[in-house]
């Protein structure tokens, strides 16, 4: 199958990039959106570089033990960020297996067999639950879903897989489970929006060619999802980007207690939990810079998580190429 | 023709942002005629407990003195240290008083200015109890380090006597962001049980032994609430305005005092000829009948040389005000007031500040 060729993109198009710019406009153009360009550049590194003169005292206090120690005691000025790392990372991950397969359901729906009205007002809706400030969330967390929690989900969740450690313990509706659950909700209305975005971008031939060759429905979706997978890719990492980062909702359902614990009934702790909980009143210098180091170590771990998942979209786009080829 | 058109467009960017600047310069400069007129401008920055009366106060005294206006941020007492240390604001607030290290680090000598007394109060979720809870100093402690982890122990019910104390766990529940508030608690914890005081000592923010954790007073109120058998422990205000249960607190003479006002000032009281010139003294566990043992000053820091006279007459105006006249909008929102017998020595100490 040979695609048209498309003039401004790709070999044999006129290259933007190079001295060409004839035009004094294309030059001014080009200089400006160049600023532009080196300012996100130059906020990260500035950041990255702020947030590590910052943190040289905890550092030099505790080396790479900080990253393994998990006591966290500002009385003794004895810190450890593994609770919190671990905290923040199955937080996260717990969230994406909750909300992964209800917002592409959503989506499914909403781009494939919804029609007209119903379709038009529930993406409305569903963009509306993106819009609600997390603190609201939190609130109902607090009275809402953990007394359901403690009172209904978690007795039962014990009594059904009470032999996996991670169904034990006394069952409290403020911990690990209920930031999951938050975060989950959290996280839907943007992974549904995008994906349907993404859905609705694949262009009507694949489908119709599908359905021409005799295929179901859910097979003619099947090769709209599979045309549209990097783009599900990238709506999902943005959704683990939001769970990485969420404060306000976690920190009032999470139980903030640092420590690591198998069970998704203890409370626990994320890292951006603990700098807006404790920096106001971190009045010592070395209990400041320990803090600090969190948020930089926050920083690595949203950058390490976000390019593992990059590179799981561009992998998976080279293999559709590929495929194509 | 497409040159032409760009020059014309070129020609009336170039008039449109002269315009503008132009009309920048005007109203910036309107602004600082007008600022000029004698306007005094006090930046404060700080502990979050006492921003309700602050912000009262700076709302009244604004009335009384309309050309000064004074702004207060309730960032939390680390960060006034810290911006007061810097000099980035014309005066601190904190519910702790700076430590010695805090004070050698400042470029300039800082005073201590207590201007309210907060009390922390032990609230809990007992449904089946009707009934005033009374708690020894010890076994607070006790329940607080993990030790007392049922409600009919022998220890509470000893003291209980007349109360059907059930056989439920006790869940802690603690504020999680650091706080002025914990601080007080913790002070009085570490003041009672010297195991809490190895374990976990005072401060804004402590190292746990046992518990869930609740940001702000709100959080710990919503969590006590929901869970029967919980424990946690909240400012006098907020439990008042929020109609929940508290405990009676054992006092060094021996008494259950119950939280309030008068037993909040009777504290400050109590501590008067123990205090030190320097007004940094804590009212915990103070002495004298009637004295609620879980309280603490809550202060402005001011520097006591001041670098802008305009600026440090007002400040010192605004204070001596608040410590008198100021004094009596505190007990109508719920906080309890100097003692009367304070006042005068720290309207001298204010006189001390040069400008």
């Amino acid at each position: 199958m040979k695609e048209p060729k498309d003039l401004t993109y790709g070999p044999g198009a006129p290259d933007m990039r190079a001295g060409v710019f004839s035009n004094i406009g294309d030059r001014i153009f080009r200089g400006v959106t160049l600023v532009f360009g080196a300012m996100i550049m130059t906020l990260v590194i500035l950041m990255v570089a702020e947030m590590t003169r910052n943190s040289t005292l905890s550092f030099r206090q505790f080396g790479l033990g900080f990253l393994s120690h998990s006591e966290w005691d500002p009385v003794h000025e004895r810190f450890g960020a593994w609770p919190f790392i671990y905290g923040t990372v199955v937080s996260s991950l717990l969230s994406l297996i909750l909300a992964v397969p209800l917002s592409l359901g959503t989506a499914i729906f909403l781009a494939e067999l919804a029609r007209g009205k119903l379709s038009v007002a529930v993406a409305f809706l569903v963009e509306l639950l993106a819009a609600i400030p997390s603190v609201t969330y939190g609130l109902w967390g607090i009275f809402v879903l953990a007394p359901f929690l403690r009172q209904y989900a978690e007795p039962a969740l014990a009594a059904a897989f009470g032999f996996l450690p991670m169904f034990r313990g006394t069952p409290h509706g403020i911990d690990m489970l209920a930031g999951g659950l938050i975060l989950a909700i959290m996280v839907t209305p943007i992974i549904s929006a995008v994906t349907r975005d993404v859905l609705m971008a694949v262009p009507r031939t694949q489908r119709e060619a599908a359905l021409a060759l005799g295929a179901t429905r859910w097979e003619a979706t099947k090769v709209a999802l599979s045309y549209a997978k990097s783009g599900i890719l990238g709506a999902v990492i943005l959704g683990l980007g939001r769970a990485l980062g969420e404060t306000m909702a976690v920190t009032m359902v999470i139980g903030n207690r640092p420590q690591v614990s198998g069970s998704l009934f203890d409370p626990s702790y994320t890292m951006a939990s603990v700098i807006s909980n404790e920096f106001t009143e971190a009045t010592s210098d070395l209990y400041r810079s320990a803090l600090i180091e969190i948020g930089l170590l926050l920083f690595l771990v949203t950058i390490v998580v976000q390019s593992v998942a990059r590179l799981l979209v561009w992998r998976v786009g080279r293999r559709l190429k590929e495929a194509k080829a | 023709m497409i040159k032409k058109q760009k020059a014309v467009s070129a020609i009336q960017w170039a008039r449109c942002l002269a315009l503008t600047v132009g009309v920048v310069l005007l109203i910036s400069s309107l602004g600082c005629s007008r600022d000029r007129q004698a306007t005094i401008s006090l930046q404060g920055a700080g502990a979050t407990f006492p921003y309700p009366l602050y912000s009262k106060w700076m709302s009244e005294y604004q009335r009384l003195k309309p050309n000064v206006r004074i702004d207060y941020q309730s960032i939390g007492s680390g960060a006034g240290i810290r911006q007061i240390r810097e000099r980035v604001v014309d005066f601190g607030a904190s519910d702790a008083p700076m430590t010695d290290q805090d004070l050698n680090a400042a470029p300039g000598k800082i005073l201590h200015i207590p201007t309210v007394i907060g009390a922390v109060v032990v609230t809990y979720n007992l449904p089946s109890v009707n009934g005033e809870l009374k708690l020894e100093r010890a076994t607070l402690a006790g329940i607080f380090l993990g030790e007392i982890t049922k409600w009919n122990d022998a220890k509470l019910r000893a003291i209980n006597s007349t109360l059907a104390l059930p056989d439920t766990a006790i869940v802690v529940v603690h504020r999680t962001d650091g706080s002025g508030t914990t601080n007080i608690f913790t002070d009085f914890l570490s003041r009672s049980s010297p195991l809490w005081q190895q374990r976990a000592g005072k401060g804004t923010s402590v190292n746990w032994p046992v518990g869930i954790g609740g940001k702000g007073n709100e959080g710990v109120t919503g969590q006590v609430k929901q869970l029967p058998g919980a424990i946690g422990y909240v400012e006098l205000a907020y439990a008042e305005q929020n109609k929940l249960p508290y405990a009676l607190i054992e006092n060094p003479a021996g008494e259950f005092i119950k939280p309030s006002i008068g037993s909040t000032t009777a504290a400050a009281a109590g501590i008067i000829s123990a205090m030190p010139e320097d007004f940094r003294v804590s009212l915990v566990n103070a002495p004298g009948r009637g004295a609620y043992p879980i309280a603490g000053f809550t202060y402005i820091l001011i520097y006591q040389n001041q670098a802008h006279t305009a600026k440090g007459r007002a400040l010192v105006e605004f204070l001596q005000w608040a410590i008198r006249e100021g004094q009596e909008y505190a007990s109508a929102i719920l906080y309890a007031p100097l003692p009367i017998e304070l006042v005068p020595r720290v309207y001298n100490k204010l006189r001390t500040i040069t400008y």
